[in-house]
């Protein structure tokens, strides 16, 4: 049976760290990194990738619009 | 299939569902993270990317945090003194009544030193959207009390909460000139959840379109947040919002076209 997969590509160095999207994504997919980036933010990175849906609500409350989001039928 | 391969056939051009849309130049936003400034500019960007308007729009930007907001669409631009962007406008769209105008403008700049010019653009009806976003503060300046602070709110100028006995009541500019005869449209939104960054934008689409008809002003309040402002980080900034900022402000259509929907225009209804 076709599943939709989706996937997500967070522009790190210009993430800032807000966690918007992370307590916006409904399957849990998104993290805050770790580790920071060049300007010190804990970066959203997707954590459970395989869990994404690529409904793109992280991408469009993304303050920053730092998201590009794909989805596809596997 | 093993999980790298999974993405890798996910992320390919045909399968694009989001991106960045061309509107916005690409500069790093000035904002602190998680504000709603920048949240509100991607969906003015989109809507004029969707609506074909690039090349015929002309904003106006304010004076407070979104003062650099002519950075960050790639549109024509004219910076306003604070507060002065309706007046700004009228002169802009009056002189060039085929393009698209619009203002963007902070509570400060709306609705402490431009009030006259709000009120008056909005009671000669100019057929101009005007985007106001209410974060109950002075941001750019270091987080002083507005006229929309809260009863009660911290600020950095009434350390105690405001207290509406010294200071007044917050300004519910949108309830005002909600009441003009001069606007066409006038609704309260946010953009802190995917639902209500749908609903935003919609509102402003349905602006850009009415602007088109030439029957008066068009009046989005975007309730926002202000993280650095209120001290919280954004996600709880997000939170206080919606159990302080929203039942003083709640969210919905304060006036929507008579034609469109004959029984809202006098009885106005949330959308929330
Ligand atoms: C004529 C004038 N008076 C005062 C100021 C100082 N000032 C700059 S921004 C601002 C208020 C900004 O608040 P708001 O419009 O709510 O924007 P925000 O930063 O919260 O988005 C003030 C008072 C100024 N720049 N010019
Ligand atoms: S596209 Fe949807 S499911 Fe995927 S990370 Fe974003 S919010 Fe989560
Ligand atoms: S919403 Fe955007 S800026 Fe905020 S953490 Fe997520 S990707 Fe980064
Ligand atoms: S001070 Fe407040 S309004 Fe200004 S950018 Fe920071 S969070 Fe946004
Ligand atoms: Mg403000």
């Amino acid at each position: 049976m076709a599943k939709i997969r989706g996937s997500i590509v967070v522009d790190i160095e210009r993430c800032k760290g807000c966690e918007v999207c992370m307590v916006s994504c409904p399957t849990g997919t998104i993290a805050m990194a770790k580790e920071v980036n060049h300007k010190g933010y804990f970066y959203a990175f997707p954590a459970n990738p395989d869990l994404c849906i690529g409904c793109a609500n992280c991408a469009i409350v993304c303050p920053d619009g730092v998201i590009t989001v794909y989805k596809t039928k596997i | 299939m093993s999980q790298a391969t999974g993405i890798k056939e996910i992320i390919k051009p045909e399968n694009l569902v989001y991106k960045k849309t061309k509107v916005m130049t690409g500069k790093v936003l000035s904002y602190c993270p998680g504000c709603g400034h920048g949240t509100t500019h991607r969906i003015l960007a989109e809507v004029i990317d969707e609506e074909g308007l690039q090349s015929e729009t002309i904003g106006v930007s304010p004076v407070g945090c979104s003062v650099l907001l002519y950075e960050f669409l790639d549109i024509d631009w004219q910076e306003a003194a604070h507060g002065r962007a309706p007046a700004l406008a009228t002169a802009i769209k009056r002189l060039l009544p085929e393009k698209f105008v619009f203002t963007y403008q902070g509570d400060g700049d709306l609705a402490a030193i431009g009030t006259a010019e709000t009120i008056h653009a909005c009671n000669r009806g100019e057929n101009i959207m005007i985007i106001f976003i209410n974060n109950g503060i002075y941001g750019m300046t270091g987080g002083q009390m507005a006229p929309t602070t809260l009863p009660g709110m911290k600020s950095s100028t009434s350390p105690y909460g405001r207290d509406v006995k010294m200071m007044g009541n917050p300004l519910k500019m949108t309830d005002i000139v909600a009441t003009l005869p001069g606007t066409y449209y006038v609704t309260r939104q946010s953009v802190h959840t995917p639902a209500n960054v749908k609903k935003a934008k919609k509102a402003i689409r349905k602006a850009v379109q009415y602007q088109k008809l030439n029957r008066g002003t068009c009046f989005i309040e975007i309730v926002s947040n202000c993280p650095s402002g209120w001290k919280m980080t954004p996600v709880e900034s997000n939170k206080w919002m919606e159990a302080n900022m929203f039942p003083y402000y709640p969210l919905g259509d304060l006036k929507v076209p008579a034609e469109e929907n004959p029984q809202k225009q006098t009885n106005p209804e949330k959308n929330d």
